[in-house]
């Protein structure tokens, strides 16, 4: 079952690797990371997305990311309010009739074409798992040629 | 002040006396201040030996074991010892040089990513950018490696910073707002543990290395004889309880004593007490204590339900928290019948070998014992001397035993002997040793020799690797691969150093040699020619019940 960490640590040289070795060393499974810098300076946020076969597993994965000195604090989301969006990029294949179909699915989302060419189109789209997933698949009649995702965001309600 | 020059302030301030260690490129400007400093450093014949001597002195101490040595190959040759200093949660601080800054990442001459290398082998570690970061790391080092569960802390400093010039400005507080171990165990918790208690009876105290480490073996010996609770121990564990006491059950697990296992086994509450549920210890974890609720103290949260299913578990220092249960506990629970059943199973199962008249290794150690007294330090290999020595020796004092547990490293006890006798000069320093084991670091040899650490070298000379033998005996039709192994003559390799060397081959020389050995003030290895298909038993095979144990003599 996939489990959404949020793992709040200093902002300090080396910090993702530890954070990545310690999943790869005790074979624990990322499905995605996402890192950046917090309001403050000194500290990041990774946005984790594991894959653990059962709560014990979960249990421990938290409790061995707290014990890295550099982690500040683990939030899990799984039973937690919760908001959380991943942006994507798709680059499909596309031509000019297709434009007003096009845009009458990326309306339903939040989506836009950020740059078309004469036979390939760029999407860019936010949203939840559920609507990213719908959204891929009406856009693959067209045919995806390539896609990068960020990993998922996550923030607490209160 | 360069920065050398501020590490030697720090090491100083955070009470460092010894440490060990070999120089290099990278490290000169270190070695610059040191001759001028008032730290004894040892320079021992190999980097490993260095970082093992400082866990044996840590061991042996408590103290904090600090081993230096300079970038790219003396760096990796201190990782088996990192590591092992990792699994056991030994403190030590590691400092290694590193090419200049700008060189970093250049494949520089004898550069090694040392930080990125020990980083899952470490509590945590340091690469130095900045001279100004310098004191505030050092003081952290010894902070982290020393605090909570303990563990070990690398300094990787470049050269460069090492020669810097700058001010030297101690923090008088550590501050890390990400790390602040739990000391004390939660009120509710240990409430629960007290009324577990008092309920039981069969209960039973399962002792590891946190009850050394934190000191708790005063109070874990008021919480056994006050409830009247028999007590077990891991290998870490050994001397938290006394051997000799009359509640003691010895080591448990793949070659404990199988009245422990068989306790365990049957007993209806297990009080886990700074102990990990190791697979040495708990064989097949789906039978292991099928009647027993478990209450686990343990001060690392990730040691608590990560192996084994705890009904109480009470995070913090066994010492504190043993106090507290001690003081909770109002109604006692009545063990008659359990203290006399675990005598029938001490009569029934005794720890015992066959004593043909031939020179066998258990007899070794129980002579080590009747002639120290029980008084000595012992530091072992790996390997059935490691085992032996757990077995025949009775060890009625912490840090008495000094030996390689998690990591299980062959070569670790001349070295740990070494550091423990630095730590402990007045005292008598002897590491059991086989013969395979003891050529692992035996240049160390020359350590001793020159700096006069008198240790003393009980090899069990059996021309076997004799624990991998023993499996290959038991579970490959005995087809020796590879465990045949040669040796120099050790007297004359001991005097070719400039210590001395004793051979026995009878029995009845035993005890002479060791009385002799201690009384030359000098590095002494005795070369016990002893049987060379002895075993140890009794043996849990791996992943079975450990009550499903191998006995040597039915």
């Amino acid at each position: 079952m996939k489990h959404t960490i949020s793992v709040l640590v200093e902002n300090k040289f080396g910090v993702l690797a530890r954070v990545a070795g310690l999943f790869s060393a005790r074979g624990y499974n990322i499905a995605s990371l996402a890192v950046s810098e917090t309001l403050d300076p000194l500290t990041s946020y990774m946005t984790i997305i594991v894959d653990a076969k059962d709560e014990a597993v979960l249990e421990q994965i938290k409790k061995q990311l707290n014990k890295l000195i550099d982690v500040v604090k683990v939030t899990d989301y799984t039973k937690k309010e919760h908001v959380d969006r991943e942006l994507i990029l798709v680059r499909i294949t596309y031509s000019l009739k297709d434009k007003n179909k096009l845009e009458a699915v990326l309306n339903k989302f939040v989506a836009q074409l950020v740059r078309g060419k004469a036979n390939t189109a760029i999407i860019e789209a936010v949203g939840d798992q559920v609507q990213i997933k719908q959204l891929l698949e009406l856009l693959s009649p067209y045919g995806i040629q390539e896609l990068v995702r960020t990993g998922r965001l996550a923030i607490g309600v209160e | 002040m360069i920065g050398a020059q501020i590490l030697i302030e720090c090491l100083k301030r955070e009470g460092v006396e010894v440490m060990f260690g070999y120089p290099g490129g990278q490290v000169l400007p270190i070695f610059d201040k040191l001759y001028d400093a008032d730290i004894k450093f040892i320079l021992t014949r190999h980097e490993q030996g260095a970082v093992h001597a400082a866990d044996g002195y840590a061991r042996a101490t408590g103290k904090t074991g600090v081993c230096l040595a300079t970038s790219g190959p003396g760096a990796t040759n201190l990782i088996t010892g990192i590591a092992n200093a990792y699994m056991d949660s030994i403190p030590l601080v590691a400092i290694t040089g590193q090419v200049k800054s700008f060189l970093i990442g250049n494949d520089a001459f004898q550069e090694a990513d040392v930080t990125g290398i020990t980083r899952p082998i470490t509590k945590h570690n340091y690469l130095v950018k900045d001279v100004l970061d310098l004191a505030r790391i050092v003081r952290e080092a010894f902070y982290i490696a020393s605090t909570g569960r303990p563990g070990p802390v690398v300094i990787d400093i470049p050269s460069d910073i090492q020669m810097q010039d700058s001010v030297f400005v101690w923090p008088e507080v550590v501050d890390l707002r990400s790390y602040k171990p739990t000391y004390f165990g939660h009120p509710g918790q240990i409430k629960k543990a007290a009324q577990l208690i008092s309920q039981a009876k069969k209960p039973l105290i399962y002792a590891g290395g946190g009850i050394i480490s934190s000191g708790a073996h005063l109070v874990l010996r008021a919480l056994a004889e006050k409830i009247k609770a028999p007590v077990t121990w891991t290998l870490m564990g050994i001397g938290g309880f006394p051997a000799t006491h009359k509640l003691s059950l010895g080591m448990l697990g793949m070659h404990g004593t199988a009245y422990a296992n068989h306790a365990v086994m049957d007993s209806d509450l297990i009080i886990a007490v700074g102990a990990r549920f190791d697979d040495r210890v708990t064989g097949r974890t789906d039978t292991f204590a099928p009647h027993a609720k478990i209450i686990h103290i343990d001060i690392d949260p990730s040691s608590i339900s990560k192996n084994i299913r705890v009904d109480v578990p009470i995070v913090g220092d066994a010492k504190n928290i043993l106090g507290e249960i001690v003081e909770q506990l109002k109604k006692l629970p009545d063990t008659t019948e359990w203290l006399k059943s675990i005598e029938a199973l001490k009569k029934k199962f005794p720890l015992r070998y066959k004593d043909d008249g031939k020179l066998k290794p258990q007899y070794v150690v129980e002579q080590i014992y009747a002639v120290t007294k029980g008084d000595a330090i012992i530091t072992t290999e790996v390997g059935q001397n490691q085992m032996w020595a757990a077995q025949w020796y009775k060890y009625d004092h912490p840090r008495t035993f000094v030996s390689s547990g998690g990591l299980g490293t062959m070569g670790f006890g001349f070295p740990a002997a070494m550091g423990a006798k630095m730590g402990n000069p007045e005292r008598t320093v002897i590491d059991i040793a086989g013969d395979g084991s003891i050529q692992m670091n035996i240049q160390e040899l020359a350590t001793c020799v020159y700096n006069k650490i008198n240790v003393k070298v009980a090899i069990l000379n059996n021309g076997y690797l004799g624990m991998v033998r023993q499996w290959q005996e038991l579970f490959y039709k005995r087809r020796y691969s590879h465990v045949c192994i040669s040796s120099p003559d050790f007297v004359k390799l001991a005097e070719s150093y400039g210590a001395v060397g004793i051979r026995v081959t009878k029995k009845e020389d035993v005890r002479k040699a060791i009385e002799k050995a201690i009384s030359i003030d000098n590095t002494v290895f005795i070369d016990f020619v002893v049987e060379p298909e002895e075993n140890v038993f009794p043996m849990v095979p791996a992943g079975e019940a450990i009550n499903r144990m191998i006995e040597g003599l039915a």
